[in-house]
């Protein structure tokens, strides 16, 4: 079942959302007729329960969904709501129509709610805000806005009667968490994305009479590239091992911290690999590679992450690593 | 586009989990009495004491049949007792390479006499091997190798010379990569694997003293040491097929990625004091755990592919090479953090330990390949060359 529904999902995306459509929606277009298309497509109750007449997903089978997400740069905040809803629908609360962003660690101040740099504010409908521990579902179209530095997200702030009016999203946990484990999943397909992309361009490229890919150099940093996406991507299903909708903080804390991580260097040694043509507008990789540094700090960056990991390994009763290593790294039991 | 399989999560078998207490009970007791910064040579630590107590444990060659003196277990309950061995930095280093590394070799291509002979043995930590490839001009060339087995009537006549050999002066016998045909012109044509019983006549070890004053690797002379005929193992000439698979296995088990945990673990019950934490330590804790535990489950991972006798050579490099990274990034990160306090309040056995894992770091990205020619390893399963 999670094959046919990934490679539906990578059909659809390479269909729909491609380079130019991605680049239309960051210019200000209507992302409404790509909405369209994946809300009709039934990703988005991916995680809502069969009985609610969505998936029945849990958090685990999700990650290959958003990894997909993230390799195709999809300018939505389609994961998010997945996760969203999934959250409403296990409480049997109503659906709401249109994508959610996620504004977690909002602020109150001056009677207003507010949150700075919402991803994907600018596309969505509904932003689901936390606010001293609690989440709640408020509409975009209620906030007013401010700059973010990412085209597709924007500052929101909402008058408190808003905030106070609204439904509260039961089971969100703590939203950061959340965020971050969609985030990992996210940075790992576009980590891959950009290592096969940086692959292939070695392989064409030629200088000095043969393919930049022959060269020792462009290898050993290609090896490293694949060492940080492949890393990445287990990272990835660390942050989203989970047979609920309820992710677990120190896998996540491992997932995003290590997929983080890896931006900086495959990010730098894709671009020295491909050179000027790299650098321009025109070409595709600067989609993925602007994703990355921005997705890297989204939800905490890796120090972040790193600052979580270590307190939980100090509070660690174990005198090994070793116990809270394999509490992480390996599966959780089927039951 | 390239070779490398997508590495899904998941989980050691419970049946193996299940001998994780029995040996946790054991090896807390064994090595109690052994200072960390002895504890942190583990696979270099050579006490055959030790050995023959896995052995009598049936803790050794536990995935031998049981013909041959083994346990006929999975790899699985044996990748929980070597990760457990590790982590305590139980001194391994005398059956270390016989049971990983040298009788799976020859329970994949030794003869039946052989395997009769040598794997109980193994089995009981009481035969110890060597692996006879480096020479000195032959180190990540191997194809290169001098060392000549000649045909004559007895069997085989053995010349020429090995370096870097762990162990030797302590191993009964050498399992060498030699010539048995042609020239070095020839690379890797005319390369055969030779079962050398280190107590033959014509042959000479002598340790080399290493920068920390340990003598583990050595230095091997042979003079026309008469092999007998069945002294070869596998075929005459696939001495480099043979030699190559068995790089492959080693690399992306528990030992590429906890060389250097003693340590890490011994800074970690510094930090948890109140003299010892401080937030830096604590990030600093946080990044070396986010990068160790996605290697475990890419090894873990690996090993399930293994088992289901699928090979994967690549993504075994592409582990070993990040783990050998992190194992070398360990002492380097934790001296940064010690040291940017007072020396007095950091405790001594601490100091001491940090100071052979520095030492002995730089050996992590060496033995078993050095980085660039993994990296190089990775390059061709990626399609570069
Ligand atoms: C602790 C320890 C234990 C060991 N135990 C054993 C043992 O039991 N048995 C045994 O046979 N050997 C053993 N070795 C030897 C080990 O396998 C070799 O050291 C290793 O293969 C490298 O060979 P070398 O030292 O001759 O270096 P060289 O091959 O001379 O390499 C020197 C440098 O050049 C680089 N280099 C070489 N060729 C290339 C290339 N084509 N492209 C890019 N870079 C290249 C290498 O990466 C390295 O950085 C051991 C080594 C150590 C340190």
């Amino acid at each position: 079942m999670d094959n046919m529904f990934s490679d539906a999902l990578g059909q659809l995306l390479a269909e729909q959302c491609t380079p130019a459509v991605v680049r239309q929606i960051e210019g200000g277009a209507d992302a409404a007729a790509l909405w369209a298309q994946i809300a009709e497509s039934g990703f988005a109750d991916a995680l809502v329960p069969e009985s609610a007449d969505g998936a029945g997903m849990v958090l685990k089978d999700a990650c290959a969904l958003w990894e997909l997400i993230g390799r195709h740069a999809l300018p939505l905040p389609l994961a998010e709501t997945m996760l969203v809803r999934g959250w409403l629908a296990q409480a049997g609360a109503s659906l709401p129509e249109g994508a959610i962003a996620m504004a977690p660690r909002a602020r109150q101040a001056g009677g207003q709610v507010s949150a700075v740099g919402v991803r994907c504010a600018k596309v969505a409908q509904w932003v689901a805000v936390e606010l001293g521990g609690e989440t709640r579902l408020l509409a975009a179209a209620a906030a007013s806005q401010t700059p973010a530095v990412f085209p597709l997200d924007a500052g929101l702030s909402w008058p408190e009667a808003v905030w106070t009016a609204a439904p509260v999203v039961p089971g969100a946990g703590d939203l950061q968490v959340a965020q971050a484990m969609v985030y990992a999943a996210l940075l790992s397909g576009a980590l891959m994305t950009c290592f096969e992309r940086t692959l292939q361009f070695a392989n064409e490229r030629q200088q000095f009479g043969r393919p930049i890919g022959k060269f020792q150099i462009i290898q050993h940093e290609l090896a490293q590239i694949s060492e940080h996406a492949f890393s990445s991507r287990m990272a990835a299903q660390i942050a989203c091992e989970s047979r609920t909708l309820t992710p677990d903080p120190v896998r996540v804390a491992v997932g995003k911290a290590r997929t983080s991580e890896a931006v900086v260097v495959v990010a730098d040694f894709s671009h020295s690999i491909h050179g000027a043509i790299g650098f321009t507008a025109e070409f595709d990789l600067q989609l993925y590679t602007r994703r990355l540094h921005h997705w890297r700090v989204t939800a905490g960056s890796e120090s972040h992450w790193h600052d979580v990991a270590g307190e939980a390994l100090l509070a660690d009763p174990s005198p090994l690593a070793l116990d809270l290593i394999r509490r992480v790294s390996d599966a959780e039991a089927s039951v | 586009m390239s070779s490398i399989a997508s590495l899904t999560i998941t989980q050691i078998p419970a049946e193996a989990e299940a001998l994780r207490a029995e040996v946790r009970a054991f090896l807390t007791e064994a090595t109690a009495k052994i200072p960390a910064h002895i504890r942190a040579k583990s696979w270099s630590g050579f006490d055959p004491e030790f050995s023959k107590a896995l052995g009598a444990k049936g803790w050794l060659g536990m995935t031998f049949p049981k013909e041959y003196g083994g346990g006929g277990r999975t790899a699985f309950e044996r990748y929980v007792l070597v990760e457990e061995f590790l982590n305590f930095g139980a001194p391994v280093g005398s059956h270390w390479i016989a049971e990983r590394q040298s009788g799976p070799l020859l329970l994949k291509y030794g003869t039946d006499e052989q395997k009769r002979t040598i794997l109980p043995k193994i089995a009981q930590g009481e035969l110890y091997c060597c692996i006879g490839m480096s020479e000195p001009n032959s180190g990540s060339d191997l194809a290169s190798v001098k060392t000549r087995a000649e045909k004559n009537d007895q069997g085989w006549l053995l010349n020429g010379q090995k370096i870097w050999t762990t162990n030797a002066h302590h191993c009964h016998y050498m399992i060498a990569l030699v010539r048995t045909s042609g020239t070095t012109e020839d690379r890797q044509k005319g390369l055969s694997q030779v079962l050398v019983d280190l107590s033959l006549p014509g042959i000479t070890v002598r340790p080399i003293e290493d920068l920390a004053g340990d003598s583990h690797f050595c230095e091997v002379f042979f003079d026309n040491v008469q092999l007998s005929a069945d002294a070869l193992v596998g075929n005459e000439g696939q001495g480099w097929e043979q030699v190559n698979a068995e790089l492959a296995f080693e690399r992306s088990g528990p030992e590429r990625i906890f060389s250097s945990v003693v340590l890490f673990d011994q800074w970690l019950a510094y930090i948890r004091t109140p003299a010892g934490k401080r937030p830096e330590s604590t990030r600093l804790a946080g990044q070396i755990l986010t990068r160790m535990a996605p290697l475990r489950a890419m090894s873990i991972a690996i090993q399930e592919k293994l088992a289901r006798h699928e090979s994967p050579i690549v993504e075994a490099a592409l582990v070993k090479d990040q783990g050998t990274v992190l194992e070398q990034y360990i002492p380097a990160a934790i001296a940064d953090d010690l040291l940017s306090r007072d020396e007095a309040d950091v405790p001594f056995e601490l100091m001491q330990t940090l100071t052979y894992v520095t030492h002995i770091a730089p050996c992590y990205t060496l033995r078993g390949g050095t980085r660039s020619i993994l990296r190089g390893m990775i390059a061709r399963g990626l399609g570069l060359r």
